[in-house]
């Protein structure tokens, strides 16, 4: 992460400014700072351990106190326990196709918008912008009861359509995208315009690959969104058969009662899971959508 | 997660946006002394440049509908219908809306259950705020300084962050259970016995701040480690030469340059833990009783529980107005701030 660059290059200077504390006092420093460090560490890593040891406990072992903290015969049979209870083939297609779909149509909707932001003309545009911004100040619970009503005269109840479709326009991605395409090197983008490349073939062959990086983020903070949405998901859905994976996990926890914590937690992992992985892979980009201009100000 | 972001629009300024505005502001060319000749080159240079305006204008309109479209209809409509229901009595199910001024907000105002609700919101987010500030600024203290490892912590400090509320609540019901749970375990370790928890009046709330803050706080910390890291560094220097302690620096330096941060994370938790319904939830569900029943729970239990869509719709303005409060104070306090700097 750029992160650590930056401190490495302070430390650097604090080091040349030279050494004015005492060796013993820089020791007790050292041994405070890292028994500090894996407290939080131990704080963050324990219930992370108890989730996936626990789905993979044997329900003898699960009702144990103290209690058994590795499970030495993984009981994979929790997953197939979580899988019958409760219909997670159906809960993971819901989720996928709510996900992939809402996350590719923001990021269409933040791409084009912040293309005609930046490179059209339009009078009034920057009201315009600032009108659509000023929709980051809607909290969601205010919309709730009224997108209901608008979903459930739309006929959308319990529907693809009616998942996706209420957050699928862009705001903050969009905002993301004209804060970088502003960046871009103008004389590239002239260039192409001289070589006769309309706006549509400029947008795709020379604007979309130079944003690639926030591309990237924008698309993984709205799947994360997606994947992780609760209320909305909640009411617009009536049926087990077309819930999302969060309110499948609350299916299984009441339908199963807290008589199987190892299948409930085998589907915490389940939820759980892929955006644990995403974030392994993607978490430079995750961290700088979510804390984008956080310290601009 | 998309409406936290809210402080961008107060803290970035809108430079730049013309920059395509003044590519076609050549002068005609005027070649012709002729000064009638040069009159009609004028007029179709202008007829010309009038059609390539109108279709930018065109296909800006293209660009920008569906995502105006969606924003109109799902963000702003929300918010004007929902600002008449709140005038209205109305089942949801059948029937039209009925006017009836501002009863539901008397009503509301009124009833001592709802004055519950006001308590419960103020303290559920008033303590993930002042935790997250506390927890999360000493967080980044520590990932700033330069130990081996704080890459690794700092990484599953913020990984809880974005798993599911609903499946970091589901964990946590498991570790908050009084018998088998983890935190039995740790609380024995340390001579106490588990209180039981989401199941108890006085604990159910506590047990919401504890999960909020573990879920949140890795986030908050990475956003003040970023502002840390921004710091100039010459005051410090200065502040050094001076033989300023470090609480000292940390007090009279660190913290005032760090407030815009403080501001953006006051305002993003504040968001959080309206959106907490996936967690309540899953944990209490409102109770027991509606000992955790926040405004936010409170207005989806109204209008989808009760079918009570006024008092829902009341409900909501309510949390809208609160939040337009709390974003306004911040905005005239970060700009205050910024100066500063």
């Amino acid at each position: 992460m750029a992160i650590d660059e930056r401190t490495t290059s302070q430390e650097a200077q604090r080091r040349r400014t030279g050494p004015n504390t005492r060796d013993g006092e820089t020791v007790v420093r050292k041994v405070l700072l890292y028994a500090a460090l894996v407290a939080v560490a131990l704080l963050f890593i324990g219930p992370l351990y108890w989730l996936f040891s626990s789905a993979l406990k044997e329900p003898g072992d699960i009702y144990q106190y103290p209690p058994h903290w590795v499970p030495l015969r993984p009981h994979v049979e929790n997953f197939a326990n979580a899988w019958q209870a409760a219909p997670f083939g159906n809960f993971f297609m819901n989720s996928l196709i709510v996900t992939a779909g809402g996350a590719a149509i923001k990021l269409v909707n933040a791409t084009l918008t912040a293309y005609a932001f930046v490179f059209l003309r339009f009078p009034f545009k920057n009201v315009l912008f600032l009108v659509m911004l000023g929709a980051l100040m809607v909290p969601n619970n205010v919309t709730l009861i009224v997108n209901y009503i608008t979903v459930s005269n739309l006929g959308w109840i319990n529907t693809y359509l009616g998942l996706i479709i209420p957050s699928a326009g862009s705001i903050f991605g969009m905002f993301l995208l004209r804060q970088y395409m502003m960046t871009l090197p103008r004389d590239i983008i002239e260039a192409a315009k001289v070589d006769g490349a309309g706006h549509i073939r400029t947008l795709w062959q020379v604007v979309l690959p130079m944003c690639k990086p926030m591309l990237v983020t924008v698309a993984i903070i709205a799947i994360v969104d997606m994947w992780n949405d609760f209320i909305w998901p909640l009411i617009v859905t009536n049926t087990v058969e077309m819930r999302t994976l969060p309110i499948g996990l609350l299916y299984l926890r009441t339908t199963e009662g807290y008589s199987n914590w190892g299948a409930i937690m085998a589907g915490t992992v389940m939820v759980a899971l892929p955006m644990l992985i995403l974030f392994l892979f993607a978490q430079r980009h995750i961290v700088r959508g979510l804390t984008g201009g956080a310290v601009k100000g | 997660m998309t409406v936290s972001q809210t402080v961008q629009t107060s803290t970035t300024p809108l430079e730049g946006t013309s920059l395509t505005s003044h590519s076609t502001a050549s002068p005609p060319s005027s070649i012709g002394g002729d000064a009638g000749a040069r009159g009609a080159a004028d007029r179709t240079v202008t007829r010309r440049r009038r059609r390539r305006h109108s279709r930018e204008y065109l296909l800006f309109l293209v660009l920008v509908s569906p995502n105006l479209l969606l924003i109109g209809t799902f963000e702003y409509w929300p918010v004007i219908y929902n600002a008449y229901l709140s005038l209205t009595r109305w089942n949801m199910l059948s029937g039209v809306p009925v006017w009836v001024g501002l009863d539901n907000y008397q009503s509301l105002l009124t009833s001592s259950s709802f004055h519950t609700v006001m308590y419960n919101t103020l303290l559920f987010t008033g303590t993930v705020v002042i935790g997250s500030v506390v927890i999360g600024l000493a967080l980044a203290v520590l990932f700033n300084q330069k130990v081996r490892g704080r890459g690794f912590v700092r990484t599953v400090a913020f990984a809880p962050h974005i798993v599911s509320g609903a499946a970091v609540a589901t964990l946590w019901l498991f570790i908050f259970n009084p018998d088998y749970g983890l935190s039995r375990f740790v609380l024995n370790q340390v001579g106490l016995s588990s209180p039981r928890w989401v199941s108890d009046s006085d604990w159910a709330l506590a047990s919401l701040i504890i999960v909020f803050l573990w879920k949140g706080i890795g986030f908050v910390a990475i956003v003040y480690l970023a502002g840390l890291q921004s710091l100039p560094e010459d005051v410090y220097e200065a502040a050094k030469l001076d033989g300023a302690r470090a609480w000292t620096t940390f007090r009279r330096i660190t913290l005032p340059l760090l407030s815009p941060v403080t501001f953006f994370v006051l305002v993003i938790t504040i968001i959080g833990t309206f959106q907490a319904y996936d967690m309540i939830a899953v944990m209490t569900g409102g109770g027991p009783g509606n000992a955790t029943t926040t405004l936010s729970w409170y207005i989806y239990e109204q209008g989808f529980q009760a079918s009570d869509a006024g008092r829902a719709a009341a409900s909501a303005m309510i949390l809208f107005v609160i939040l337009l409060i709390v974003t306004g104070l911040q905005t005239k306090y970060a700009q205050r701030k910024v100066h500063y700097q």
